[in-house]
């Protein structure tokens, strides 16, 4: 496999966390957006939330001192943050639908520049893996999404109209990719900021919507 | 005067009068809560034609854990009602996928709240209610919404049970029960919505009394018999991840 140009997944991640404000409760999907509490964001204090029902979970636990019974999203075995609690599962998810939640970020086959998006159900599939990906995505305060520019075979997945089920429409606030960091504006993405290594030609040809540039493009930001 | 004991001898003995076509419901989130031995049982057991409820079939990693996929292999499943009926991970192929595609099995994808919520009015006396979760997806199409306040809702209805399978650490003999850490997730919800329900748990039973009331996470009025689980390899715990393989 040849070596992925742009941002590491990591970057991805790092970027987005970024945005995170003082005081935000913050929901991390699986995949890429748990690397999310890898990065550091300074003096900001941040509450991590899982749908399980854990608020204000850490790093993932040290080798040989993980606690079995506690995870995150993604199943793997994460620490504590003083301040922690646990609810169930109801409780949790009306934590989620109450509209309580500042942020969700979330993994996604596509993103349209009209903010609708799509993570439950590939092409062709009968099942699908929604999780708690619609109950966030309808309710949380934003929603921000990382993902790979093009798909393996370089198609985008960003583009004009979603062509998979949708999860939530209209919600998406911001985008990472690993050519840069998009903001959908319902007539196309604007390119906010772009990776190191890419033009904007390069970055337009890979996007399967209208991108909107304003002047020069900073590259992407990633330290606090 | 204390309250007689729940607890039973065995995880064969408290699943043993699960009827053909019951409505059947797992707690469990990966692994934390998921109550491994009394799936294995009602594997044993054998009734058919079971409607299996929990946030996910299973089996997307290896070695295998008791799970609804498990079940479904042994022909015991009519439909399930899970939030994933597919990996999150695409390419991934759950043991499930073959029987759902040749329709040997029905599935009804969930999304994760609405699961919890129709399983916590089941145990609240509500029938139904208003969500914004799912709107405006494949999953609301031909349904009833409303606009309540100028937003658009789906309206979902509660999911009641027959029998509700959930695992904690700790219980006394009334069936008490706290739960460790992220143990907790959909098992008190489930509980509730539960005619009958059967906790495995970690620890031995203690006497009815000896958990503080202001600590217990779920009545005892939710749970109806208790099997404690024995230590491995006769038990089934919850082991490391990185001691599973994909």
């Amino acid at each position: 496999m040849s070596e992925t140009k742009g941002l590491t997944r990591q970057q991805m991640a790092d970027r987005i966390a970024l945005e995170f404000q003082d005081g935000w409760i913050v929901n991390l999907g699986v995949g890429i957006p748990t690397m999310c509490s890898n990065t550091d964001i300074g003096d900001r204090h941040v509450i991590y939330h899982s749908e399980n029902g854990v608020i204000g979970y850490g790093p993932i636990a040290p080798a040989g001192d993980e606690d079995l019974n506690l995870v995150n999203a993604g199943g793997q075995n994460v620490t504590l943050n003083p301040g922690a609690a646990v609810v169930h599962h109801a409780d949790s998810f009306a934590i989620i639908r109450g509209g309580h939640i500042d942020v969700t970020v979330m993994g996604a086959y596509e993103v349209a520049c009209n903010g609708d998006f799509a993570n439950w159900k590939v092409k062709g599939a009968k099942g699908g893996g929604i999780g708690g990906a619609m109950d966030l995505a309808a309710c949380a305060k934003r929603v921000f999404l990382i993902l790979e520019q093009v798909t393996r075979d370089g198609s985008p997945r960003l583009v004009a109209q979603c062509a998979l089920p949708v999860t939530a429409r209209g919600v998406v606030k911001l985008v990472a990719t690993n050519y840069g960091l998009f903001e959908p504006t319902g007539d196309g993405f604007l390119l906010r900021e772009i990776a190191a290594g890419f033009t904007v030609a390069e970055v337009r040809a890979a996007t399967g919507a209208k991108l909107i540039v304003r002047g020069a493009v900073p590259l992407v930001r990633l330290a606090a | 005067m204390a309250p007689p004991s729940k607890q039973v001898a065995s995880f064969a003995e408290a699943v043993r009068d699960i009827p053909d076509g019951a409505v059947v419901a797992f707690g469990g989130f990966a692994m934390p809560g998921t109550p491994f031995n009394l799936i294995k049982a009602l594997h044993d057991h054998g009734a058919k034609q079971l409607t299996c409820i929990a946030n996910t079939t299973g089996g997307a990693q290896q070695p295998r854990m008791p799970d609804i996929g498990m079940l479904v292999e042994n022909g015991q499943v009519k439909k399930v009602i899970c939030a994933f009926t597919a990996a999150t991970r695409a390419s991934d192929v759950l043991p499930f996928t073959k029987y759902y595609e040749s329709g040997e099995v029905e599935a009804e994808l969930v999304p994760q709240g609405t699961l919890a919520e129709r399983l916590r009015a089941a145990g609240a006396g509500i029938p139904a209610f208003y969500t914004p979760t799912a709107v405006g997806t494949e999953l609301a199409e031909g349904r009833e919404t409303r606009v309540i306040n100028g937003r658009e809702y789906l309206l979902e209805y509660a999911l009641p049970l027959d029998y509700a399978f959930v695992r904690a650490t700790r219980a006394d003999a009334f069936g008490n029960l706290q739960f460790h850490r992220s143990q907790r997730n959909f098992n008190p919800v489930m509980a509730t919505a539960a005619r009958i329900t059967i906790a495995e748990l970690d620890e031995d039973i203690l006497p009815a009394g000896t958990i503080d009331p202001d600590a217990v996470h779920l009545s005892g009025i939710f749970v109806h018999r208790l099997v404690c689980v024995p230590p491995a390899p006769e038990g089934i715990w919850p082991v490391r991840r990185q001691e599973r393989r994909r």
